[in-house]
């Protein structure tokens, strides 16, 4: 069944190509307006770019969260996901991980091209793509928290938003501090570490809250 | 006893004068300007929860005179 | 003689009960505001590092517990409720955000007025004022959470689990924060170490803190007061309050 979801997602997600493209341009011109804006003098670029790139990887998996269940939703699928046999934390784990195969893969294998716009040094690049790695799917099943309880709602978008952001910032904060300590030749594992915590910490929980959300939204 | 009074009685006035209080040692602004911002904030929230009961009671008086008209029709009819 | 506790879950009997409560806290209040305003303006001496700026210390360090320890009960109240299903609880959370989240507001701006005079300038990203401001974000999204959504059973649950989801994170939001950067002196008044602080000061900052509780549960008991009426406006026992005319 966990398979089976997953399958199904990527299954609809390559029929629908423009949800993952969407995303992806997103983060690319998100990534590249700020050299616009803040000027194209290198070392500054290059000591802002962790941030810019970790601030864009958010906002992009942030755009498509609100997609994550309203689909099914819509159609009703999502009851008949409740009413199923299978636990519903197992299904909603499944659908985070589809939603951050479809958004977060893209996302990691586009940083490393970004960052060579920022000229990052190649060991910096190594560790952003590694941090965003292990960073992006913490994204997506805190995400799933913020989409499960806005479904439905009007505003649904903004408020995902509103409510998710906070708690990115721990992964934020270190998935930026990282590639910073990185590019200072201080040693980064321990904030790679703490990535890794928050991604098994939120495997856990993150689906059985969203799975309790869920209930909460469908009642 | 007395003695201790006398003692507080002239350190209690920090201030020699009311000016010297509001200018709060040249950081008037800054503390004025917080104290003044709590209040603010404080006495806002209890309008707020004041006109909120208002609304509520505009809202209960209408449906209870409705209640009130439609009975009294009734029996007259 | 075993007081039925319970009898005061339900919302009509907890009306009155909160009814009767407000006066008394609110009476409290404010004697221990004048108290403590008192002992912070006219006995505690004047800094000799900052001079008369640090009685800002007087509000913002109760502001800023005091919104700490709000959300901690929000979330606690809001676990009860969908723990045990109890409407009242969750009115509870619902009547709690809007104080907690005013005296967030209140700690980051005297926090900002108390640093322009210490340090220069209005914002300063130190570990402390960051995960106030993040706290802040937390209020913000359960209240307009609990806004968005119209049928108040939903309300009160989804504004419940994302209370819990954001108690969990402070402890991580704090810390992550104060990894990433410390400007701030060490916490003057902390459990362990003596407060580095004259006692005439700590005296006006505690009495402070305390005039801080008796005024939020009077704020806060008024405003589940007005969620309750709010709720309950199609009950009969409202419509018999409605006609002695009683809903003060």
């Amino acid at each position: 069944m966990f398979i089976w979801i997953i399958k199904r997602d990527l299954l609809l997600a390559v029929r629908r190509q423009s949800d993952v493209l969407t995303t992806l341009f997103f983060f690319i011109i998100v990534v590249s307006l700020f050299p616009l804006s803040v000027g194209p003098e290198m070392n500054l670029l290059r000591a802002m770019a962790p941030g810019i790139v970790w601030v864009a990887a958010l906002l992009a998996s942030m755009l498509s969260l609100g997609r994550m269940f309203s689909n099914d939703y819509m159609d009703g699928t999502l009851e008949q996901m409740l009413l199923s046999p299978q636990s519903l934390s197992l299904l909603v784990l499944g659908k985070a991980l589809a939603h951050w195969l479809v958004t977060g893969i893209p996302l990691v294998l586009m940083a490393p091209v970004l960052g060579i716009q920022y000229d990052l040094p190649v060991d910096a690049l190594a560790i952003l793509t590694f941090s965003l790695l292990l960073g992006t799917p913490v994204l997506s099943l805190i995400g799933a928290i913020g989409a499960a309880l806005t479904l439905g709602l009007r505003g649904g978008g903004v408020l995902v938003s509103l409510l998710v952001l906070p708690l990115y910032i721990p992964i934020l904060i270190f998935g930026a501090g990282a590639v910073e300590a990185n590019m200072a030749g201080v040693e980064f594992d321990a904030h790679l570490s703490l990535i890794g915590a928050f991604l098994l910490v939120s495997m856990v929980f993150a689906p059985w809250a969203a799975a309790s959300s869920l209930r909460v939204s469908l009642e | 006893m007395g003695g201790g009074t006398a003692k507080k009685g002239n350190r209690i006035m920090n201030w020699s004068n009311i000016s010297e209080f509001f200018s709060m040692g040249g950081y008037g602004l800054y503390v004025w300007g917080s104290y003044g911002v709590t209040l603010i904030c404080v006495v806002g929230e209890i309008l707020l929860i004041k006109n909120r009961h208002r609304t509520l009671e505009k809202q209960y008086g209408l449906t209870h005179d409705i209640n009130k008209k439609e009975t009294t029709h009734e029996t007259t009819s | 003689m075993a007081i039925n506790w319970f009898k005061y879950s339900s919302p009509a009997s907890f009306y009155s009960l909160a009814g009767k409560m407000i006066p008394f806290f609110t009476v409290i209040a404010i004697i221990l505001l004048a108290a403590g305003l008192y002992v912070g303006f006219f006995i505690a001496p004047t800094d000799f590092q900052q001079g008369e700026a640090y009685r800002i210390i007087f509000i913002h360090v109760p502001a800023a517990w005091m919104s700490m320890f709000l959300y901690v009960v929000m979330a606690f109240w809001a676990g009860i409720g969908l723990a045990f299903n109890t409407r009242l609880s969750a009115m509870f959370a619902s009547a709690i955000a809007p104080t907690g989240a005013m005296f967030t507001f209140v700690a980051l701006w005297t926090g900002s007025l108390w640093g322009k005079p210490m340090w220069g300038t209005w914002w300063v990203w130190d570990a402390r004022l960051t995960s106030e401001l993040i706290l802040l974000f937390l209020y913000i999204g359960f209240m307009s959470l609990q806004a968005a959504i119209d049928d108040p059973r939903r309300a009160d649950k989804a504004g419940a689990i994302i209370a819990l989801v954001g108690v969990v994170n402070i402890p991580i939001i704090y810390f992550s924060v104060q990894w990433w950067n410390t400007l701030h002196q060490g916490a003057s008044v902390s459990v362990n170490q003596a407060p580095s602080m004259a006692t005439t000061m700590l005296l006006g900052m505690l009495i402070m803190v305390f005039a801080s509780w008796m005024y939020s549960i009077a704020i806060i008991l008024k405003r589940i007061r007005v969620i309750i009426l709010e709720r309950e406006s199609h009950t009969s026992w409202v419509a018999e309050l409605q006609k002695k005319g009683t809903v003060s």
